[in-house]
């Protein structure tokens, strides 16, 4: 049994590339070559020399001293919010400008929530000196001011998504249509494990860093490579999926996935995929997803933009589906008090994002002897306004 | 039997020696309930054949027109049962082929055998779903179609290869569907030489199907242009845009300007 994606582009009974024909060709050149191109030594050493001169890789594995000792077990933290742009983000579109460079692309489109990953494609698109597009629903534009005004200060054009609820989905569908109105000299850097099939599995391989890195941090502080559980909020999954990929075999190292219950599951306002969702397609993807009994998708709510999406990357549905991984959900306040508790307890502010995966000790036990690992997977500098909202700071 | 009858809507229109209409609406749009009135008017102004457009939250490869329209038809309250409601009897009144044009996914939901029995029984002829990929089908849903008499519409664009054209026409049973140029729906006003070259590439290709164009169409110089080599042209978000303005009462008024 195997976790990962198989040869059709499927994790179990999901995934595959739902797509209009007009996308055919695209997605079909990426497909047929970009296996090929990550296996090139020229692309392997061009991504790790920018991973670690630009992003300043290897992220720290960081023991969480004060919290281990609030909640009796040992946790580290997986410090990507030390990443030069301040979250995961940016080791896949690091790996993605250089697939792009090498497809022959002089044109650069993205979606963002949050922004980070509009921020981390913008960025890379000024390493590069391509030209770049980011969409970004209306309402992610104000409540994320701060990535808007970097994406700006990068040279990036920053389009506003005016469709639907103006947030993470809508600005995908106008990435999307924008791809099928560029179909030749634009590459479209998807930023989560989603959409369709070769991008799930593209990303999780540039975002796989993460969990490589793991293996041998912790070789060297606790003397195995395996820690009990590891733990990482989903949004699409992106940073799930990196901190999860090398683990996903070994049934040894349990799997925690965090998503967005917003003001509550039953709230009719949360992101919720694996309690509210279905199997269906999104974004050319077949894979749960939060609809109607018609089909038609929901629009999710959650505090945090990043986790603010009606779907998981397949991979996750299969691993919510197989039991692999186990889903929890964490309502807004939930994460928000996590969010302080980490500031205070470690010195460290997370992204509201991350603040998720914090708040698991609401919700379960750790065994002393148990190695916690969380992915720590932004820091919270882009979410400042909202924290003070929130707490009247 | 009605698989004969079904089949022949479409094959039996495109042996007849004029160059189709064909007209694209969102059903739901501008009212609920104005679905049937606005098929029977589009038949009464001599169009060939219309695509009934299933309405979808997030229709990926719509531009702006179609996007506000689907979207107004779900706030009306449009759903998969009530347009099949909607359309119960209306093989008493309209011959003409009628195609549903909608995405996969509220297809998916409803049962895709539910769906094309339900098809079947109110007398659609075709589908068209465009994120509904060739070798899905071919693999999964094409035994499904055939029993219950439906033609699948497959799509072509300026960038397919000539090898996947043939291979799509190797399975289609009706006509090609081919999106003139690189967008969305409503994207473009006009033909260049670009289009026209194309067109004529893929007229020389001398396909078993013969081809319908769409997208962009939305005047009589471009049907004309779109026609000068396929068998016919596709209008919908020009259409819509009538309908914006003019509501039901003028539906002969845009179809003669067409077709002139
Ligand atoms: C810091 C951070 N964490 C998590 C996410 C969620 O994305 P994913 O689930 O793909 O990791 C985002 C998305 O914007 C983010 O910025």
């Amino acid at each position: 049994m195997t976790y990962n994606i198989n040869d059709e582009g499927y994790y179990g009974e999901f995934g595959g590339a739902y797509i209009p024909e007009m996308l055919y060709p695209n997605v079909e050149e990426l497909r047929q070559n970009y296996l090929k191109i990550m296996a090139e030594p020229s692309f392997k050493e061009e991504f790790d020399q920018l991973l670690k001169d630009y992003v300043g890789r290897p992220s720290p594995l960081y023991f969480a001293k004060r919290l281990s000792e609030k909640y009796t077990t040992k946790i580290y933290l997986k410090r990507e919010d030390l990443n030069h742009t301040g979250a995961h983000k940016v080791n896949n579109t690091i790996g993605q400008i250089l697939m792009a460079k090498r497809l022959g692309k002089t044109r650069i489109i993205a979606e963002t929530g949050a922004g980070q990953h509009g921020v981390a494609t913008a960025t890379v698109c000024a390493l590069m000196g391509i030209k770049c597009i980011v969409y970004m629903g209306e309402i992610d534009i104000t409540r994320q001011a701060p990535n808007v005004a970097r994406m700006k200060m990068l040279g990036a054009e920053v389009r506003p998504a005016l469709s639907g609820s103006r947030t993470l989905k809508d600005a995908t569908n106008e990435a999307i249509r924008d791809w099928i109105n560029n179909p030749v000299d634009t590459h479209y850097i998807i930023g989560s494990v989603v959409g369709p099939h070769p991008y799930p599995d593209m990303v999780a391989r540039f975002q796989a860093i993460v969990s490589k890195e793991i293996q041998w941090q912790l070789k060297d502080k606790e003397g195995t490579t395996k820690p009990n559980y590891v733990i990482a909020c989903v949004g699409g999954g992106s940073n799930a999926a990196g901190a999860y990929y090398h683990y996903l075999d070994d049934t040894d190292v349990k799997l925690i996935a965090v998503e967005a219950a917003g003001k509550g599951i039953h709230s009719g306002e949360s992101a919720a995929t694996s309690v509210l969702g279905r199997e269906g397609i999104i974004h050319g993807s077949k894979t749960l997803l939060m609809q109607t009994n018609d089909g038609q998708i929901t629009e999710p709510y959650s505090i945090s933009a990043g986790l603010d999406y009606p779907g998981v990357g397949p991979m996750h549905a299969h691993l919510y589906k197989s039991g692999r991984a186990e889903f929890i959900s964490i309502t807004d306040d939930q994460a928000m008090t996590a969010g302080l508790e980490l500031s205070q307890l470690e010195g460290i502010i997370p992204a509201i994002e991350s603040s998720h995966a914090f708040a698991v000790f609401e919700q379960k036990t750790f065994k002393p002897d148990d190695i916690v690992v969380i992915n720590l997977s932004g820091r919270g500098d882009k979410d400042l306004q909202n924290y003070i909202e929130h707490f009247k700071l | 039997m009605t698989t004969q009858v079904n089949m022949n809507r479409i094959n039996q229109k495109l042996k007849e020696d004029k160059k189709l209409l064909s007209i694209y609406f969102s059903a739901g749009y501008p009212n609920l309930n104005d679905t049937v009135s606005i098929i029977e008017n589009l038949e009464k102004s001599d169009i060939d054949m219309i695509e009934i457009g299933l309405p979808f939250s997030d229709p990926l490869a719509d531009g702006p027109t179609i996007q506000a329209s689907s979207t107004q038809a779900l706030k009306n309250g449009m759903t998969t049962d009530i347009l099949f409601s909607q359309l119960k009897d209306i093989r008493k009144t309209v011959s003409i082929p009628l195609i549903i044009m909608g995405y996969f996914n509220p297809i998916l939901q409803y049962g895709v055998e539910a769906f094309c029995k339900k098809c079947q029984e109110i007398g659609i002829d075709g589908l068209i779903i465009p994120d509904l990929p060739v070798d899905v089908y071919n693999e999964q849903y094409k035994s499904i179609f055939q029993k219950y008499g439906l033609i699948n519409v497959f799509l072509i664009t300026p960038q397919t290869s000539m090898e996947r054209i043939r291979f799509i026409d190797s399975i289609s049973e009706g006509f090609i569907y081919m999106v003139s140029s690189a967008s969305v729906t409503g994207g473009r006003s006009g033909f260049g030489d670009e289009q026209t070259s194309y067109f004529k590439r893929i007229a020389d290709m001398n396909l078993k199907n013969p081809q319908i164009v769409g997208f962009g169409i939305s005047t009589n110089e471009t049907f004309k242009q779109a026609t000068q080599y396929a068998k016919g042209a596709i209008i919908g978000s020009a259409f819509i845009k009538h309908l914006d303005k003019n509501r039901l009462s003028k539906i002969s008024e845009f179809t003669t300007s067409i077709l002139n």
